[in-house]
């Protein structure tokens, strides 16, 4: 179908910092004991988009995320990986490797992204419309946890985040206007000149950028080459598409159609203009054409479509880029959206490993996930949890609302709760955590407690 | 409206007018074209000879009638069309045409894959300020396509029935022999079936070796179905013997289960059909729009035989986005040209066979997002056509200039230059002070219109529109831009507004051999009441949409649109009554796109052959056809 699929993966990002580190960069952070990178890359076999370029932020990263990928995915995917430094920005990772870009639409994918929505579905928007750009909306996750109130006893309430400011038109297939990050708290600046051509725009907080878009290659690197300054493809990049849709200053340096037929050269293209309009007469206008035509005025005003794709509020699709949505996405991928997780759950709706063992009156309940060889001791109870490989538990340990991942030991009596406890983490007995994040190789003194805290090797 | 009623059919042959008979005489035309038209023979009918099918005069389903029947058109059900002779289901080979298919896409795949990027590049380009780059391949696929050959096999089918025609007219003998080993082959193919053994192929080899005259399994939707009867006559007449096995399979009735189970295993996209639908129209295909189209925008990337030319046109038909059959004819060759230019053949296929069947691939994909009109039939068949007369010494470079050029020649020829002189024709018969009304947004009367402007004549124009496209505002917004005087209103408007009309200018889908004129719904109603109020109505109509099928009635050949759309107005929340209802099992919605105008209310037929009267339809058909396909 002439889509270039590229899956940018990030580096060590600084958001998530406790959990990452230099061996398991965000795109190898465990949700429910496989690669967050494993989620994007499934869904596009899925889709049968099996050539991929992967690119990644820093050469250690890289390393790491391509050792991963060929033990994981030989024979399955054709999976270039690109390092990039670090800093770069997701534009400017783009740019690092647009001489590698020879399709005519590129589809860029988040590597941090777990989601369902078919990818195809965004594709097929940008080429009905043939968009420049084509972003995927979804419905903006609500953090915290769902249905933990009572027993995790909240005592500030959440509020639902708000990622994006969206204006859309009426048909919700066009994007006018998109606010992100930093400016969603400030006024909103909206073009007279597309309210004006379009009449009416529905504006949205309750949409998150998805980080899945469909560029028109051309006008992507036009763009990227022109605009040194671009940073981000979300933050720089789309805003400055939205933003120009109207007045285009982009060269469409494929759409002069080269006319090869020599002869009679003047009555074909008098044919063409007479075939181009009855297209134009034949389709429905979107109010691109319908400002820039009929006014009778000769120039003819360079325009490009931005559309929308608004994925559907039954799929699912959250970004892991804070360490909240880090166990957001460790809670759905084992709770509601446990389709995606790819492992089939036992009657209890939790799946236990055959090789893990657990201790007499030791209880795990539905939602969790306890993976190979790990241990657990006498009378322990974990609710909504994944642990992963290789753990030693002791008794009496609580775990709720936690992630555990490999090989770590933990003393016994412990309590935890919505907390992440990184690779190889030590905590001695009677250790009592509440929201912390405890760096890889980390040791928790004995009957410490902590509440709310990072802790990591300095 | 039922064309069916009684005043058409008991018409007194003698008080019947063909073409113009304007009563008021301020209102009659002026301008030449009045005088052949009332020489147009108007004798008694005879009886009607009622001859059974195995008559040789009726080998032709459609008949162009001696001039003495001329009225006998009227009553075509009589002349045995070949859709009332159903014939069984035959065993077709179409399974052992499916695995060359599958070998074929698996070759592409592979050429895909080893197309995509070398791996292990290590540029060391200076992209601007950020350092380039390489890419290190960790990963190799071995790539497993996934191929859909169903619906092409029917196609390759076609074509070859197409082809095997003209070989057989050579000679008696070797048409003789021929039969005989389609006879045969047959027979191979249909114990092949019976045993349900992957040994048909040799019957396959057969078959293409005897180009014997397979018939396309009678499930193919709707319009290719249509489309082989068409192609069956593309040769001329085939021997008596044949006759029977030439009967186009009847269109595929929806209403019918088991043809439409196996319609939906051969599907590219799964589609759910609408469940409450009219009782009279369940032969027509109607899906739920909303699954068809998150089915068919999910499986973007697994449509991988799809070009993706022919993708978007197939979803801009689906949304609506084309219409107007110029316009979706257009498209779809435009498409196409794209396809053949990204097209190479693979190896151990020749071009001329495989082409036809990836078109016949596309085609079926086409369908499903949209039924075909009847234009696009009569363009395939001309693409199919030209694709089989390649001359077998071209290189396939060639081969695919031509077809790209012969594609351009009949987007020129057949509708750019047929709308000139449909113009030029129609202007003369608008003068100063006319009051002209059309309905909806017709391409062609539109330039009429515009070029009629262009010329100074003061004239007034009467937009009718009807929801729920409301096309006719798109129109109205150009003519008034041009600064054309006119009047909007709706179809329910149209007996008041009729008044003070003198022409009405229409276009049209289609126009059948009877002289019945397929086009948007509502047409026939405007017609009508023109008719009632002795105002001429004159439709534009290019020639190459004309089509020998002979239709009474707008039911057993029409579309069903979207029945949203009529229950549900967009942007007028407030008087959505029907939302809760629409699932209810007492409410049937009705969105039908087409209607069928009885000739008796067509004044003339306005196409780039010049001014005829509805009656000469059969004679252009007959003599166009042949000059169509050697285009």
């Amino acid at each position: 179908m002439d889509f270039q699929v590229v899956v940018l993966a990030g580096g060590t990002s600084k958001n998530l910092l406790p959990l990452v580190s230099k061996e398991v960069p965000k795109a190898l952070l465990p949700v429910a004991n496989r690669p967050v990178l494993s989620y994007v890359l499934e869904q596009l076999e899925l889709s049968n988009l099996k050539d991929l370029i992967v690119v990644v932020e820093g050469e250690d990263a890289a390393i790491h995320v391509g050792g991963w990928i060929s033990n994981a995915y030989v024979d399955r995917l054709h999976v270039e990986v690109a390092a990039v430094h670090e800093e770069v920005g997701t534009a400017g990772a783009l740019r690092a490797i647009a001489h590698h870009l020879t399709a005519n639409d590129i589809l860029v994918v988040s590597g941090d992204l777990v989601f369902d929505v078919p990818p195809g579905a965004l594709a097929a928007a940008h080429r009905k419309h043939n968009a420049v750009v084509t972003t995927m909306l979804c419905p903006a996750p609500v953090s915290g946890p769902t249905e933990s109130g009572s027993s995790g006893g909240k005592d500030k309430i959440k509020k639902p985040r708000r990622y994006n400011i969206i204006g859309l038109d009426p048909s919700k297939q066009f994007l006018l206007h998109i606010g992100t990050g930093a400016e969603v708290e400030k006024d909103i600046r909206i073009q007279k000149s597309i309210l004006r051509a379009v009449g009416q725009m529905e504006i949205r907080a309750d949409l998150m950028d998805a980080h899945m878009y469909a560029f028109k290659r051309s006008v992507l690197q036009e763009v990227l080459d022109e605009k040194d300054e671009f940073q981000s493809l979300k933050e720089d990049v789309l805003p400055y598409l939205v933003r120009s849709q109207l007045k285009s200053e982009v060269l469409f340096s494929g759409v002069p159609q080269t006319e090869e037929n020599g002869n009679e050269k003047v009555s074909s293209q008098n044919n063409q203009a007479v075939v181009s309009r009855i297209m134009a007469n034949a389709s429905t206008p979107s109010f691109h054409e319908l400002s820039s035509g009929y006014n009778g005025s000769t120039h003819v005003r360079r325009i490009h479509k931005c559309c929308a794709y608004i994925a559907s509020e039954s799929r699912y699709c959250q970004r892991l880029n804070s360490i909240q949505a880090f166990s957001d996405i460790n809670r759905d991928v084992i709770g509601d959206a446990s389709h995606l997780s790819g492992y089939s759950f036992s009657a209890h709706n939790n799946i236990i490993h055959p090789s893990a063992q657990l201790g007499t009156r030791t209880t795990v309940g539905p939602h969790c996930m306890l993976w190979e060889g790990s241990q657990m001791g006498d009378k322990c109870s974990v609710k909504r949890s994944v642990i992963g490989r290789h753990c030693r538990i002791g008794s009496n340990v609580k775990v709720v609302n936690s992630v555990v991942m490999n090989h770590v030991t933990i003393g016994d009596g412990c309590s935890i709760h919505g907390s992440v406890i990184c690779s190889n983490a030590q905590l001695q007995e009677r250790a009592v955590l509440k929201d912390c994040q405890v760096g890889a190789g980390f040791v928790v003194t004995a009957g410490s407690e902590h509440k709310g805290e990072s802790l990591a090797r300095k | 409206m039922d064309p069916r009623r009684a005043p058409r059919t008991v018409s007194d042959p003698k008080v019947r007018k063909v073409g113009f008979f304007t009563d008021p005489p301020d209102r009659s035309l002026p301008g030449p074209p009045n005088h052949p038209i009332s020489s147009f023979p108007t004798s008694p009918p005879s009886t009607v000879d009622n001859s059974p099918p195995s008559a040789g005069n009726s080998l032709s389903p459609v008949m162009i009638p001696p001039p003495r029947h001329s009225s006998s058109i009227l009553s075509p059900l009589r002349r045995d069309p070949p859709e009332f002779f159903p014939l069984p289901a035959s065993p077709t080979a179409s399974t052992t045409f499916s695995d060359d298919v599958a070998s074929t896409m698996k070759g592409r795949g592979v050429a895909a894959a080893s197309s995509s990027l070398p791996g292990g590049l290590l540029f060391d380009i200076a992209a601007s300020s950020v350092p380039a780059s390489g890419l290190t391949t960790v990963s190799v696929v071995n790539n497993l396509p996934i191929e859909k050959g169903g619906g092409v096999a029917v196609e390759m089918q076609d074509d070859q029935s197409s082809r095997s025609k003209s070989l057989k007219e050579k000679t008696t003998k070797a048409e003789r022999r021929a039969l005989q080993e389609a006879q045969r082959a047959a027979k191979a193919t249909a114990k092949a079936e019976d045993g349900k053994t992957p040994a048909a192929a040799s019957g396959a080899a057969a078959s293409v070796k005897s180009g014997k005259s397979v018939k396309p399994p009678p499930s193919q939707k709707n319009d290719s179905a249509a489309l082989a009867a068409l192609e069956k006559k593309a040769g001329d007449r085939p021997p008596e013997k044949d006759r029977k096995k030439e009967v186009p399979q009847p269109r595929m009735q929806f209403d019918d289960k088991s043809r439409v189970e196996k319609a939906k295993r051969r599907a590219v996209v799964k589609q759910t059909e609408a469940r409450n639908r009219v009782e009279l129209f369940r032969h027509l295909p109607q899906y739920e729009r909303g699954t068809q189209r998150t089915e068919l925008q999910s499986k973007f990337f697994e449509l991988d035989p799809v070009h993706p030319a022919v993708y978007k046109v197939g979803l801009q038909y689906l949304y609506g986005d084309i219409c107007g059959s110029n316009a979706r004819c257009i498209a779809m060759l435009q498409a196409f040209q794209e396809a053949i230019k990204d097209y190479s053949t693979p190896s151990e296929k020749t071009l001329a066979r495989d082409l036809t069947a990836k078109i016949g691939s596309y085609l079926s994909f086409l369908i499903e997002c949209r039924p075909l009109s009847i234009s696009m039939g009569n363009a395939i068949r001309f693409l199919k056509n030209r694709i089989a007369k390649l001359p077998l010494t071209l290189s396939e470079l060639e081969a695919k200039a031509t077809l790209r050029s012969d594609i351009d020649r009949f987007i020129n020829e057949k509708i750019i230059l047929a709308d000139k002189v449909i113009v030029k024709h129609a202007v003369t018969k608008i003068s100063d002070g006319d009051v002209l009304l059309t309905y909806g947004s017709p391409s062609a009367v539109e330039m009429v219109l515009l070029h009629a402007h262009e010329l100074g004549k003061q004239f007034r124009v009467v937009v009718v529109d009807s929801r729920p496209k409301l096309e006719g505002q798109l129109l109205l917004h150009r003519l008034v831009g041009k600064g054309i005087n006119c009047t909007y209103t709706h179809v329910n408007a149209i007996s008041y507004i009729m008044h003070e009309v003198t022409r009405v200018f229409l276009g049209a889908s289609s126009v059948l051999s009877n002289g019945t004129v397929y086009s948007k719904v509502g047409t026939a109603c405007v017609a009508m009441v023109a008719h009632a109020f002795r105002v001429p109505v004159l439709v534009c109509c290019e020639a190459y949409k004309f089509h020998e099928r002979v239709q009474l009635d707008s039911l057993c050949s029409n579309e069903l649109g979207d029945p949203d759309v009529i229950s549900k107005i967009h942007g007028r929340e407030d008087i959505n009554f029907l939302d809760g209802s629409t699932n209810s099992e007492n409410l049937q919605l009705l969105n039908l796109i087409y209607d069928a105008t009885p000739s008796d209310y067509i004044s003339m037929i306005i196409t780039d052959y010049g001014m005829v009267p509805p009656t000469s339809v059969p004679v252009i058909v007959r003599d166009y056809r042949r000059e169509h396909l050697w285009i």
